[in-house]
């Protein structure tokens, strides 16, 4: 057993990143916390509300079929991005000039601030005069997102997918060149075929990478806001009213904090939980 | 099982070399014949063109120029598979998802090989590696040698390779095991009589593990031998230097009507008549093991003295020239100025650093 020095005096070395941290998170989240259990008046009154507004939330029809667009939203959106963004970080090229053509070309969409990506769709898509849109309805299909609901979230889903299946690629591909050629020439000496390779180096070793993918992807995805407002404002009719949207509309367009900020409480544990668990499950056979 | 001719190889890794400029060449010219069954070394300094020689034998890297045949078979172009070659690398590579059995039987799985001949041959290896009991288990749960052992068990699984390379295979594993993994390759080539060429810039390792040494220097082969002739009859003095510890002495000399002189004193040699031709640089090469304090002979002034367990080095100054010398434990060490003699039998003359007398 070695003994550690005790000194106390390093208290004062972290203290600073205490009161960052206290300013840019646990006091504003302790006031979101505080309108959550008080019901607010004008001037400044507050009375004591209770969990009232929790349970509120917890029970509003409004509630559960936001959050059921959200979670199918995130799902459709992993579903496809995660195994897409694979697949071109395993075709990009590894050395040569067409490395970094390549990692620009994967870069721009990340760089396009989220309302102007919102804003791009919303044209692009647009029945009449839209590149998208008139496309698909001159192939005959009668496509128009600001009408039907499965056209509204075809167009979200394709934007998004657009939008960040970027990220998945540059993690994946950062995972991928960091797999030392030992691997690669052991596999051809051992006549490992294209596979097998994928599924017994690749695979394995982008176990990490992967993990960071999904959950970023999970947080980013179940907290759209942005491009869904711009994009459709949660229509047509509510389809595409997610969580956040719903959420502003509470604290913002009804000007309800308390139960806005349950709702928002009850979003951020949703979303810590559900991430807690991916990690969990995709961490899970690390130790043995 | 087959043996392997290298001809006239040269190897560039620059898109364009200039075929005229030696520098554009990591090796430069090679031509080298591997019996079957031999135990090889591939001995050299870091980036001396090894790793990529034994690339190129196992098809990893195809070569700018030159043939490389298995039994007369031209295999120059032909990939790892084809030429049926196990590989162990410097860093242990396994598959980290799968059971030490099941990395033992990956490239026996590969090959099409029912699953009732993988199992006792699995099973063989393993008993022979000491990694039966781990067998089910976690490949990535074990320690860096035993990983190393299931990549050197990928590489014997197969019974009908054509060699075994092993690319500096000790360099991530603790000392003690490092002796104990080295005597089990020893005792497995003499088990298997597989041809093992061995890479490592270690002389300990090359001269315990191979019946034949092969040392580079720059892209060149500048001796194969047995180590006995790599110690005792150094055909350059880069083998002199690079291989003993501490290394050959060389000293400038002059010779004439074939006698060796150095400071004006004659040195007997066993080469000195066969010199021939007026080189720039001509020097006397002698092991420190074979030059001992005598009542006449070279004068000398004892510098410094160190202590290496079973005897010492001590370090000697003769007309500007450093000598050394080994001295046994129980010698008393001598002090101030010194007469030392050579045994003229391991003394050699070398012109512009390669061996007078000696083809190559």
């Amino acid at each position: 057993m070695s003994s550690k020095t005790v000194n106390q005096k390093a208290w004062f070395l972290v203290a600073p990143v205490f009161l960052m941290v206290a300013f840019n998170a646990l006091i504003p989240l302790m006031t979101v916390v505080n309108y959550s259990v008080q019901e607010t008046f004008g001037d400044n009154v507050f009375t004591w509300a209770g969990v009232q507004w929790f349970q509120n939330v917890l029970h509003s029809e409004r509630f559960h079929s936001a959050l059921g667009r959200n979670i199918l939203f995130s799902a459709i959106v992993l579903a496809i991005e995660i195994p897409l963004g694979l697949g071109i970080a395993l075709t990009m090229p590894r050395k040569g000039p067409w490395v970094s053509v390549c990692l620009v070309l994967m870069s721009l969409p990340l760089l396009i601030p989220w309302n102007v990506v919102g804003s791009m769709w919303n044209i692009m898509a647009l029945p009449d005069i839209g590149l998208l849109g008139k496309a698909i309805n001159s192939l005959g299909i009668n496509y128009n997102y600001t009408r039907q609901p499965y056209a509204a979230w075809f167009t979200i889903v394709l934007m998004d997918i657009w939008h960040w299946t970027s990220l998945v690629v540059l993690l994946c591909y950062a995972g991928l060149v960091s797999i030392p050629d030992a691997y690669y020439q052991a596999a051809k000496v051992d006549g490992a075929k294209r596979w097998a390779v994928f599924r017994y180096i690749q695979l394995p070793k982008l176990k990490h990478v992967l993990t960071i993918a999904v959950l970023l992807r999970f947080m980013d995805s179940f907290m759209i806001y942005t491009e869904a407002q711009v994009m459709t404002g949660g229509g047509p009719g509510n389809s595409t009213t997610f969580l956040s949207l719903d959420l502003v509309k509470t604290a913002i367009g009804q000007f309800d904090l308390g139960p806005a900020a349950a709702f928002s409480l009850i979003y951020f544990i949703i979303i810590l939980s559900v991430s807690w668990l991916f990690y969990t499950l995709m961490m899970k056979d690390e130790d043995n | 099982m087959a043996k392997i001719s290298i001809e006239n190889l040269r190897h560039s890794y620059l898109p364009f070399p200039n075929p005229e400029m030696d520098e554009d060449y990591v090796l430069k010219k090679l031509s080298i014949d591997w019996q079957d069954g031999g135990a090889y070394a591939l001995l050299g300094p870091s980036g001396c063109g090894k790793t990529t020689l034994l690339n190129i034998i196992s098809g990893l890297v195809v070569p700018s120029d030159g043939t490389i045949k298995f039994d007369g078979r031209d295999v120059t172009r032909a990939s790892p598979e084809e030429r049926n070659i196990a590989q162990v690398f410097q860093f242990p590579v396994i598959y980290d998802t799968m059971t030490v059995y099941d990395n033992l039987a990956f490239p026996l799985r590969n090959r099409g090989v029912p699953e009732s001949e993988i199992d006792p041959r699995v099973k063989e290896i393993a008993e022979m590696l000491d990694l039966t009991a781990t067998l089910r288990n976690r490949a990535s749960g074990l320690t860096a040698d035993g990983k190393q052992k299931i990549s050197l068990g990928r590489g014997l699984v197969r019974s009908d390779v054509s060699a075994i390379m092993f690319d500096e295979p000790l360099t991530v594993i603790d000392p003690h095991l490092k002796w104990q993994l080295r005597s089990k390759l020893k005792e497995l080539h003499l088990r298997t009589k597989r041809t093992m060429i061995y890479v490592t810039h270690d002389q300990t390792e090359a001269l315990t593990f191979a019946d034949q040494v092969v040392l580079m220097n720059n892209g060149e082969i500048v001796q194969q031998g047995t180590p006995v002739e790599l110690f005792e009859k150094p055909h350059h003095t880069f083998v002199g230097h690079f291989i003993g510890s501490p290394g050959m002495n060389i000293l400038p000399c002059e010779v004439k009507g074939g006698k060796a002189f150095f400071a004006g004193q004659e040195v007997a040699t066993q080469n000195a008549k066969l010199y021939k031709g007026s080189h720039a640089k001509l020097e006397i090469g002698v092991r420190p093991e074979f030059v001992t304090v005598a009542k006449k002979g070279i004068e000398a002034e004892v510098v410094k003295v160190a202590d290496a367990g079973r005897f010492r080095i001590v370090e000697t100054k003769a007309a500007n020239s450093s000598i050394k010398l080994l001295l046994p434990e129980d010698v008393s060490v001598p002090s101030g100025k010194v007469k030392l003699a050579f045994d003229a039998s391991h003394t050699q003359i070398y012109a512009d650093d390669w061996l007078v007398g000696q083809d190559r």
